[in-house]
Order: structure tokens, then C-alpha cells, then sequence
């Protein structure tokens, strides 16, 4: 069987000898335009001119058009229709588009643009948390708050008590490809889109409304991504709906991408956010009531803000038994790019913050944090199926699949934490330069979307006459191998070999209303949808061919290749064609719910996750006192895949997770200036993880557990979990500042080496 | 303003072509040529995206002009494999899963070659440092650094 087996990403090959396809790679027809958009230079005022012919009269130019020049209400905006393809007389951020140019080349569409004179009367903007808070600037009308117990009473009543304040940085997803979009005009005002994008229905819904069309005229297809990150969930409409609108005005293909400073400057990136705290613990550790703002940055339209938020606020417990929990969740708008979804989804903000709280809580009582911690943990799953009382989330959602316990003690002994820490500690009395650090942090992540009718996808799958399968469903492929794991399925479930089974594009046109390929739910929906659509033709095949024999279905087996019925063996191939010439149906659809879910996300009660995945990681870090430069020694990492479909690809997103949750709270930094302006807008200014970061040692195992829900093959989701295991990083660096004087480090995240430096002024000099 | 005609070598064939004063070699690779293998990630030269090599020297396409390149012998990733034969870096990233989106990795197979034929025995230190210049954003490196150890210790042996 295919399923479990280590096979190589489904498009290896073609990845390393550069034949692979993105779209920017797919060849254009002959006469297809170019597009650029011009962009604001402010960051909010109201357009008083906008002088163009400078734009329209340089080489290469086709046309240029404004909101005004356009037939219909072209709006990109995800959620809310705040989002305008084109400004309609204010800007709101630096980098908006104002209007698009068509060129006959990507550098002539490109330097056209920057030849407008736009006059723009600019208004102070709202950038920060504090001024956004000052002029009440937010999405919903107050703050959302979740809770259980009686969290200020509990807090006033709590033996021990402290507060605390930080501010936690937001990501550019870096995808390294850009975004890109190419549209094909069809007969009869159609369209075909070829995007780069997470969301084929989005593209398909957006595209189609702002050309007045029906989503039956528009076909949306894409065979990968270079990247997505939740950075191609919804910052992909723009170019795709700009490139049908030029599509249909001037009746040639158009094509889109942004240049990398471009897309930095336009796209949402993750939220940033300010949390607060006020904990109440006891000498033991145990927290008793814990109290948390969240204070979060959505930028200038409201795109996917409030489901981040609300799965921030799922997230503040972590790994936590919380008696009294209070959390209050405020979704801010600024005048800066619309934040969006990425990796985790808001999960790694509530996630910090409780971590946080943990590692506080313990430097206060001069515990180690890991115990501290395990002392908070959620009852065991163990101990739950054997009839202890279950735990229970902030929102009401009892845990009763927690694996943490036996997966702490595993890690801590495998990496042999007591030691290291002892020897750490042994350094850092020797070693008045160099001090070391080392962390230990969990995870528990929610799985499903919190929006339940988003937990739904389909297939399609043909047998052909020669038995080769043609397999389609509605996830897209962007590098994490959901295309190899679903064909795993698919070859499982036929009992063929996987080079029987093409994987192809996702395709509207072939499975439509898919949810976008997010919240680490592609192998879990697509997975039981591709199951269900193969599972239907094996029983046609099957009920043929126990007639053809004088025999049940249920006698009819499919493995090695072969259909074996009885004492018959016949190959797959010739089990197809017998069903082909006796008429049967070889073609099936499949469809895919998830059972179980429940939500009501004003009141923040139910159960809006089918299960938890789970993690745990060890970091181990050295910072230079002199300068605060560090670097990642060490990390151990014990993750929950379930039952893995593929370790091989598992092992590789929870590696790759890791470094980028590392990299979002160590290197990579935001910077916007007093105007509004995206400082760092290409890697020569923001700083993802290189090879040379790579932790020296690296130690990674897969959790040999089965998932205790029923999911395709017992796996687990795999995609956002890992993160978050980066916050361990962060955490190792705070125990390593903390190595040089007695006040708590309280970083901010993320901990660049001018923070660790800072941190060290505070813990020395109490600054 | 006048193209410019341009003869070079890649990938061991003569080609020529006429590009524009300021095209790029990565623009010249992929537009004009129909090499899309090389990917723009930056365009300027902070990503190695476009890894190629020109005379040997391993260089970010994108910072080369199209003009630049007459003369010269430039390879790119669609001559690294000899014909169905891939080179020992090609499958050692297949076997290690050392890829996931794919898009980074034909300019650090180009780099990681680079490398190999300058040092055939470097140490884990330096291919770190020697693919520093080339991001990936997906794999956390840990499973690429394997499979360049790897290959170049099969390359080793078989020489």
C-alpha cells in the first residue's frame, strides 16, 4: 500500500531539472499584455489629480485605467467588499493601487507607471495600536471577549500575581514566488485563469463578479504554488481580477506578477499584535486565572482580521488547564497593508502569549519552565479514556486527545534536558561574554476552519480504459506535498502502483466550491473526498466483476496491481477495460464533511475543531552579550502527525515550520517609518532564515500515535502545527538574557539582536 | 533604441539572440529563450533564485545583462541532467526530500554544483556558508545540506 510510505515530493523530478511549471513559467500566447499597477506613495489622503499622460505616452503602452474606467465594481476583498481593485478617490495605505497599466512587457507596463503624477491631499495616518485605539479605528463594534470562570475575581483572590506587556511583530510570507496571475479570453467573453493562488473558487468568485459574469464563465486552474503560507489565500485576487478586467478590454491575454518590493509593499503580511497579561499562580506553578488583551494590527480593510483574531483568542491556552480565563480580542484598523492569513492563522500569536505567561510566571518562582508547564498541562488522553474528567477549552471544547504528557517526557529525556540546562548553567558561570539558552514549549493546535462550513471538499477521479487514473480534487499544491499524499490514497485504495495515478492541476471546472487549501486541512478533506470518489468506482468495479465470476463483491480484491477475485487474477488494467466493455461507470465524484463540529463564534463556545495536533520542541541558543548577535545551536523536536501518509513530507514541513516560526520571532523584522512606509521591502532588508541559520544540530521524530478521531488513514494535519514550535527560539533566548542579571528579560518578539540587546539592559539595569 | 546581438554557449550549445541594452540575462533566460527553469525571487541578487553559472563563476542572473554573456559559457539547471541521466545532486535532492515547493531549487542545485567543483569535499560549515546566498523558504535547509553532503561523497567515491 502506497499510504505510510516515504515517496518523494509528486513533482521532484520536474523541481530539479527545472521543468517544473509556475505560472510566470507557463508559456503566454502570442500578443499577451503585461500589467503594472501604480501605487500610492501616501499612506492616507483624499486623490485631488491623478495626471496619467505621461503614463499612457510611454513605450509599450497599451492603455491605463482608473476606478472610473472601469464598467463594474471590481473589488478584491476576501470577507467584506472593502477593497476596491482600483482607489476610488482615498488611499488608505502606502502601496494601494491607484490605477493599472497595460504594456506590452512586464518592464514596460512597470516603468509607465512610475511616471504618474498623482496629487494626493495626505491625512495624518494611524499606524500604531495606540493611535488606532485613540480614534476607536477597528473592525466589529467593540472587542470580542471569550472566557471561562471568573477570571478578575480569581485573579484578586490569587496567592501569587504579576502583569506584563509585549509586542509581538508580524511576517511577510516571503513565498518566493511572487504573486502572478495569466488570463486567457475565451469565445463568447469566457475566461480561463491561470493564478497562483490557495483559492481557485475565490479567484473564480472575485474574477466573475468584477467582470459581471456568472462563475460558470470562469474557469480558474492551478497546478502550484512557489510558496503560499496563507500569503496566496486571498492576496492573489488583485492581479488575477486585474487581468481578466484587461482581458475583457482589450480581448488579449494579460498577464500579472508584482516585482518582490512591489508585493512586499502591497500584501497583507500576519498580524502583528500587542498582548497584555495579568496572571494569578500559586508557589507551585499552577496558574489559577489568567487575564489577556489582545491588541491586533489588521490593517486597512478587514480581508480574513476577524477569523485571525478569533483563532488567536482559541490559542491562548495553548496546552493550559485554565480555571478562569478572560480574553479580549481587538481588531484594529490602520493605515498600513490589510494583514492576512499566514501559517497558524493567528494560533502562534494566542500561542505566545501564554507561553509567555508560563516563562514568567516560572523566572518569578525560580522553577524550571518545562515543569512549570507540564504542572498546567491538560489531563492526559490516557487518563481521560480511562474515565478521569476531561479538561476543558476557554470556548468549551473539552480535550480529551491530549498526547502531551507522554510526548514532553520523551523529549525532555531524549534531548537530555536536565543535563544540558545543568551544564548551560555551568557555562554561563564561567562565561561572562557568550551565555547560553535553552527553552522547552508545546503545542496544541486546532484542527479545522473555525468558519464550519469552510470544512467541506470534493473529487474527481476517472479510471481510463487502460487502467490509469486521472485524479483531481479541490486542495492546491504549494511545495507541501498534498498532491503526492492524496495520489498515496488514491493508489492505496486501488491497490495499484503510484505511477498509475496522474495528479493534476486544480481545476473549478472540475471540482467546484472547494474551500481554500488553509488551515492545514488539505490532506485531511481532500484525502476522505478522493477516498469517497475512489471507494465508488472499486464497488462498481468490484460488483462487475463478482457477477462476471459467480461471486460477492466483498470476494473481489484489489492489491499488488492486480484485481483478484477467487481464484482469477487479472491485472488492474484489464479489470478496467472488462468494467469499460460491460458499460460501468469508471468516473466518480466524492464529497467530504467534517463530522463533529460546532461554533458560535460571537458567544466563543463549541467545539470548532474536529481534534488537536500536537508538538513539542527543545531549543538550545547562544547570544553574545557585547552585541546581542545570536544563534540557534541546537533544536529537538518531537512532533504528532498521526499516523503520518508520508513521513517524508511530514518530516520536511515540521523542519520547515520550525526554522520559519524560528526565523518569525528572531530575524524577521517589520519596520513601517511615521508615514506609513514599508521599510523593509526586500530580503536585502528583511531577514528570513538562510542555510547558515540553520540550527547546527537538528534533531527531528515523528510521534508514533494515531490519530484518535477518524481522519484519512488515522493521519493528522501537519501543515500549521509546527510552527509554533519555533517559539521555543524565542523562549531559549529569554533564558539566555536572563543568564546576566535578575530582572525578567520580557522580550519583545521578535528578538533581533539589537532586542536581545535591549533585553539585557533591562535584565542588568532593570531599563 | 538598438538591440544588441548577443553569441554565446549555453549550456554547451552556440545560441544567439538580440536583447535590449538593459535586459537582463534572467529576462534574456526566460522570455527570449524559453529557459524558465532559472526563477526571478528578488531581482537583486539577494535570493539566488537565478543561479547560473558564466564562465564557471556562479552568478545571480538577474544582476547580469543579456549582453554581458556574449562570449561566454553560461549553465543553467536544464543542462545539469545528461540527457535521462540526472546528476548525482538532482537525485540526491529527490531522494532526501530536500525540496518542497521546488521554486529555490534549481538555483541551489546550480550553486551546490558550483560549490562541488571548486571543493569536492567541503565540510557541512562550509556548504552552509557557500548556499547562504540562496533562500528557500520551505525546507528549514536541513534536509538540502544532506543531500549536497551526500552527493559530494558519491561523487567522491566515483571519481
Amino acid at each position: 500500500m502506497s499510504v505510510a510510505k516515504p515517496l518523494p515530493h509528486d513533482a521532484a523530478a520536474l523541481h530539479v531539472t527545472g521543468q517544473a511549471r509556475y505560472v510566470d513559467d507557463i508559456p503566454a500566447p502570442a500578443g499577451t499584455l503585461h500589467l503594472a499597477f501604480g501605487l500610492s506613495g501616501v499612506a492616507r489622503g483624499r486623490i485631488v489629480s491623478m495626471d496619467l499622460a505621461p503614463v499612457r505616452a510611454a513605450p509599450g503602452v497599451v492603455a491605463v485605467l482608473t476606478a472610473e474606467d472601469l464598467a463594474r465594481d471590481a473589488d478584491t476583498s476576501p470577507s467584506a467588499h472593502d477593497e476596491p481593485l482600483l482607489a476610488k478617490g482615498e488611499v488608505f495605505f502606502e502601496g494601494q493601487a491607484l490605477f493599472l497599466v497595460i504594456a506590452t512587457s512586464h518592464h514596460a507596463a512597470r516603468h509607465a507607471a512610475a511616471k504618474a503624477r498623482v496629487g494626493i491631499d495626505a491625512m495624518p495616518p494611524i499606524l500604531t495600536v495606540d493611535e488606532a485605539l485613540a480614534a476607536d479605528s477597528r473592525f466589529e463594534d467593540g472587542p470580542r471577549i471569550y472566557g471561562k470562570g471568573d477570571a478578575p475575581a480569581a485573579l484578586a483572590t490569587a496567592p501569587r500575581r504579576l502583569q506584563g506587556r509585549f509586542d509581538l511583530g508580524g511576517q511577510e510570507h516571503f513565498y518566493l514566488e511572487g504573486q502572478a496571475a495569466m488570463v486567457w479570453p475565451q469565445e463568447g467573453g469566457d475566461m480561463m485563469v491561470f493564478s497562483s493562488t490557495q483559492h481557485p473558487t475565490e479567484i473564480q468568485h472575485k474574477v466573475a463578479h468584477a467582470l459581471g459574469l456568472p462563475m460558470h464563465a470562469v474557469r480558474v486552474e492551478c497546478r502550484r504554488m512557489g510558496g503560499g503560507f496563507g500569503g496566496k489565500e486571498s492576496q492573489g485576487n488583485a492581479l488575477a481580477i486585474a487581468c481578466a478586467v484587461a482581458a475583457q478590454a482589450t480581448g488579449r491575454p494579460c498577464k500579472m506578477r508584482y516585482d518582490r518590493d512591489d508585493d512586499m509593499r502591497i500584501t497583507g503580511k500576519r498580524h502583528d499584535f500587542r498582548i497584555e497579561y495579568d496572571v494569578g499562580f500559586d508557589d507551585t506553578g499552577r496558574v489559577t486565572a489568567v487575564s489577556f488583551h489582545h491588541y491586533a494590527r489588521c490593517g486597512w480593510s478587514m480581508d480574513l482580521s476577524l477569523p485571525v483574531a478569533d483563532r488567536a483568542m482559541l490559542h491562548a491556552d495553548n496546552a493550559y488547564d485554565l480555571a478562569h480565563v478572560r480574553i479580549e480580542s481587538h481588531r484594529l484598523k490602520t493605515n498600513t497593508a490589510s494583514a492576512t492569513a499566514f501559517r497558524g492563522f493567528g494560533g502562534p500569536q494566542g500561542m505566545v502569549g501564554i507561553e509567555r505567561v508560563m516563562d514568567h510566571v516560572a523566572h518569578t518562582l525560580g522553577m524550571d519552565p518545562a515543569e512549570v508547564r507540564r504542572r498546567n498541562y491538560y489531563p492526559s488522553a490516557a487518563a481521560v479514556a480511562k474515565g478521569a474528567e476531561a479538561g476543558t477549552t476557554p470556548y468549551g471544547m473539552a480535550v480529551t486527545d491530549f498526547e502531551l504528557h507522554d510526548m514532553t517526557a520523551r523529549l525532555l529525556e531524549t534531548c537530555d534536558y536536565a543535563a544540558r540546562k545543568a551544564a548551560i548553567a555551568d557555562w554561563n558561570a564561567a562565561n561572562p561574554v557568550i551565555k547560553r539558552g535553552i527553552a522547552f514549549s508545546p503545542v496544541k493546535f486546532g484542527i479545522s476552519f473555525t468558519l464550519t462550513h469552510l470544512n467541506q471538499a470534493g473529487a474527481l477521479v476517472h479510471v481510463y480504459q487502460d487502467g490509469s487514473i486521472h485524479l483531481n480534487h479541490g486542495g492546491t499544491e504549494m511545495g507541501q506535498g498534498l498532491f503526492q499524499k492524496i495520489a498515496q490514497v488514491a493508489a492505496s485504495r486501488f491497490g495499484v502502483p503510484m505511477d498509475m495515478v496522474k495528479i493534476t492541476a486544480t481545476d473549478t471546472a472540475k471540482v467546484p466550491n472547494t474551500s481554500a487549501t488553509a488551515a492545514s486541512s488539505g490532506s485531511d478533506l481532500n484525502g476522505m473526498a478522493v477516498k469517497a470518489a475512489c471507494d465508488t468506482i472499486r464497488d462498481r468495479m468490484a460488483e462487475h466483476l463478482a457477477e462476471r465470476y459467480q461471486t460477492t463483491p466483498d470476494a473481489v480484491r484489489f492489491e499488488g496491481g492486480e484485481v483478484i477475485v477467487g481464484e482469477a487474477r487479472m491485472s488492474f488494467a484489464d479489470a478496467a477495460k472488462s468494467a469499460w466493455m460491460a458499460r460501468v461507470s469508471l468516473s466518480a465524484t466524492g464529497f467530504y464533511k467534517t463530522p463533529k463540529l460546532e461554533w458560535d463564534r460571537i458567544r466563543g463556545t463549541g467545539r470548532p475543531f474536529f481534534y488537536f495536533a500536537y508538538g513539542c520542541a527543545v531549543t538550545e541558543v547562544a547570544i553574545d552579550t557585547l552585541t546581542g548577535e545570536n544563534r540557534i545551536l541546537r533544536a529537538d523536536i518531537l512532533h504528532d502527525c498521526g499516523a503520518s501518509l508520508n513521513p517524508a513530507l511530514d518530516l520536511g514541513q515540521i523542519e520547515g515550520a520550525y526554522v520559519q516560526g524560528a526565523g518569525w520571532l528572531t530575524t524577521e523584522e517589520l519596520v513601517w517609518d511615521d508615514t506609513g512606509r514599508l521599510r523593509t521591502h526586500a530580503p536585502s532588508t528583511y531577514k528570513i532564515p538562510a542555510c547558515s541559520d540553520r540550527p547546527d544540530i537538528f534533531n527531528v521524530t515523528l510521534w508514533d500515535g494515531q490519530n484518535r478521531e477518524d481522519t484519512i488513514y488515522r493521519s493528522k494535519a501537519v501543515g500549521e502545527p509546527p510552527f509554533m514550535l519555533g517559539i521555543s527560539a524565542w523562549l531559549a533566548l529569554s533564558d539566555a538574557v536572563a543568564a546576566c542579571g535578575p530582572a525578567y528579560p520580557a522580550l519583545n518578539a521578535p528578538a533581533t539582536a539589537e532586542e536581545v540587546w535591549r533585553g539585557l539592559q533591562r535584565v542588568r539595569h532593570g531599563l | 533604441m538598438s538591440r544588441i546581438h548577443v553569441t554565446t554557449t549555453i549550456n554547451g550549445d552556440p545560441v544567439e539572440y538580440l536583447c535590449d541594452p538593459e535586459e537582463t540575462l534572467l529576462d534574456v533566460l526566460r522570455d527570449r529563450l524559453g529557459l524558465t527553469g532559472s526563477k526571478e525571487g528578488c531581482g537583486t541578487g539577494d535570493c539566488g533564485a537565478c543561479s547560473v553559472t558564466m564562465n564557471g563563476r556562479l552568478v545571480c542572473s538577474c544582476l547580469v545583462l543579456g549582453a554581458e554573456a556574449e562570449g561566454a559559457q553560461i549553465a543553467t539547471i536544464e543542462g545539469m541532467a545528461k540527457g535521462e541521466t540526472l546528476h548525482p545532486l538532482q537525485r540526491k535532492f529527490i531522494e532526501h526530500a530536500a525540496l518542497q515547493c521546488g521554486i529555490c531549487t534549481p538555483g541551489i542545485l546550480v550553486a551546490a554544483k558550483s560549490l562541488l567543483e571548486r571543493n569536492p569535499d567541503p565540510t557541512e560549515e562550509e556548504a552552509r556558508y557557500w548556499l547562504a546566498g540562496n533562500l528557500c523558504r520551505c525546507t528549514g535547509y536541513d534536509k538540502i545540506i544532506r543531500a549536497v553532503m551526500d552527493a559530494a561523497a558519491e561523487m567522491r567515491e566515483a571519481s
